[in-house]
């Protein structure tokens, strides 16, 4: 489908470019503000954020506590917050339960914490799939889950979201906070994909 | 509205499209696009609402900040900002034809309910509710039996604030579902679903409720969101 394709059509940039000049003109926009916006996301927020909230998780029980109780307060306690991130709800995976994330209805998201989700995320076919056949989905993303795990579906239909803190791998004792939110991905957070293990 | 848009459980749309290392935004444009929504876009219902009305043909064919630029233009044009000759003549058009954006027609009143219909533990069904406006009420979970898992307070009724009709604002729930209760008897029994409904959403669910062994409200410590 071409709605879940990247490919660019040339006439929407020209488009856009045309919305911004417009507005520009009548002081509904301001480039330099598009500037910083685009910038942020870019560079500033993204999934690095939420790797730091994971591992300070599985370093740190009383941090842990409180990221499950209410995650909006625990990731501010590291500087994260903003646009969606108001109403942040941490889900940990168990060796009971596998979590996953989606947005059947458009592409909410925890901004805040893991930057603007991936073109898959927002994809017809993740949306649709994903409530349906999870197992399914994850076996694209080479994700095996057994049948003795109850895999729970979050569809972010209100003000929540969720990020998924992944199970702490074996063997990562003795690594530190630092080395641990290397081995985080964003799609483990998302519930899709699994932890580095080195 | 029973848009496209709610997609929940439908077929034919293929493999998901998995890009290694993709880059926040794939244009400029689209990263223009992004930051161009966020500094107009005050009501997030409404501009949600703006995107649902995309003519479904138009909305299956666009890529993603695509259909954020045609929900741009469609309010900025509803609301006399820009003019759709305006955006033509600029090069920014066409505005794809879209639905009127109508009215909240719920049944909700209009005051802040601070008091919880349910508890924790509570068993309920979401109602059959086809709205022909905005609404975070899925296809796939109406008319399905779920329980209360954790009230997270009251928050602004989407159904109504897309469609400037008042902040209604009353409690949402995490409700589970069985998947076999959504999805039939293929389905493994041991996987589950939750999603966040508004009370209107809801109603008791008298054929399987047991009041008797209802739950104390253990579900007390479940985080809160903020209340409005």
């Amino acid at each position: 489908m071409s709605g879940s394709h990247v490919t660019v059509p040339t006439g929407a940039a020209l488009r856009v470019k045309a919305l911004e000049t417009l507005l520009e003109e009548k002081g509904l926009v301001d480039s330099a503000a598009l500037d910083t916006i685009v910038d942020t996301f870019e560079t500033k927020v993204g999934p690095r954020n939420g790797a730091r909230v994971v591992a300070k998780a599985w370093t740190d029980p009383e941090f842990r506590k409180r990221l499950l109780e209410n995650a909006t307060a625990a990731v501010k306690e590291l500087g994260f917050g903003g646009p969606e991130g108001g109403h942040l709800v941490a889900v940990e995976n168990t060796p009971k339960v596998h979590n996953l994330v989606v947005c059947t209805l458009c592409s909410c998201y925890p901004w805040p914490v893991l930057g603007l989700p991936p073109v898959w995320y927002k994809s017809f076919a993740y949306r649709s799939r994903a409530v349906r056949d999870p197992r399914g989905v994850l076996k694209e993303f080479g994700v095996e889950v057994p049948s003795s795990v109850e895999v729970r579906v979050w569809d972010s239909s209100a003000e929540q979201r969720y990020i998924v803190i992944p199970q702490r791998p074996k063997g990562t004792e003795r690594m530190s906070e630092e080395q641990l939110a290397e081995l985080v991905t964003r799609d483990s957070m998302i519930g899709v994909g699994v932890v580095k293990t080195s | 509205m029973n848009g496209i848009h709610d997609m929940g459980g439908m077929d034919g749309f293929g493999p998901i499209p998995i890009e290694k290392d993709e880059p926040v935004f794939h244009a400029t444009w689209e990263g223009r696009m992004y930051a161009i929504a966020m500094s107009l876009v005050r009501n997030a219902d409404e501009f949600r609402h703006a995107i649902e009305r995309i003519p479904a043909p138009v909305y299956l064919d666009s890529s993603y900040y695509e259909r954020w630029l045609n929900g741009a233009m469609t309010l900025l044009v509803e609301r006399n900002n820009l003019s759709r000759d305006e955006l033509a003549s600029r090069g920014a058009g066409p505005v794809a034809p879209i639905q009127p954006a109508g009215d909240f027609a719920g049944d909700s009143p209009k005051v802040r309910r601070r008091r919880a219909r349910f508890r924790i533990g509570d068993r309920v069904v979401a109602r059959n509710l086809n709205v022909t406006g905005h609404t975070r009420l899925p296809r796939y979970v109406r008319g399905k039996r779920g329980v209360i898992e954790s009230d997270w307070g009251t928050y602004v009724f989407a159904d109504s604030n897309a469609h400037h009709g008042g902040d209604r604002a009353q409690h949402v729930y995490s409700v589970s579902f069985a998947a076999r209760e959504l999805w039939g008897k293929d389905a493994p029994r041991s996987d589950t679903l939750r999603i966040d409904l508004w009370e209107d959403y809801l109603e008791p669910d008298l054929k399987s409720a047991k009041p008797a062994m209802k739950k104390p409200r253990a579900g007390a410590r479940a985080a809160r969101g903020r209340k409005r």
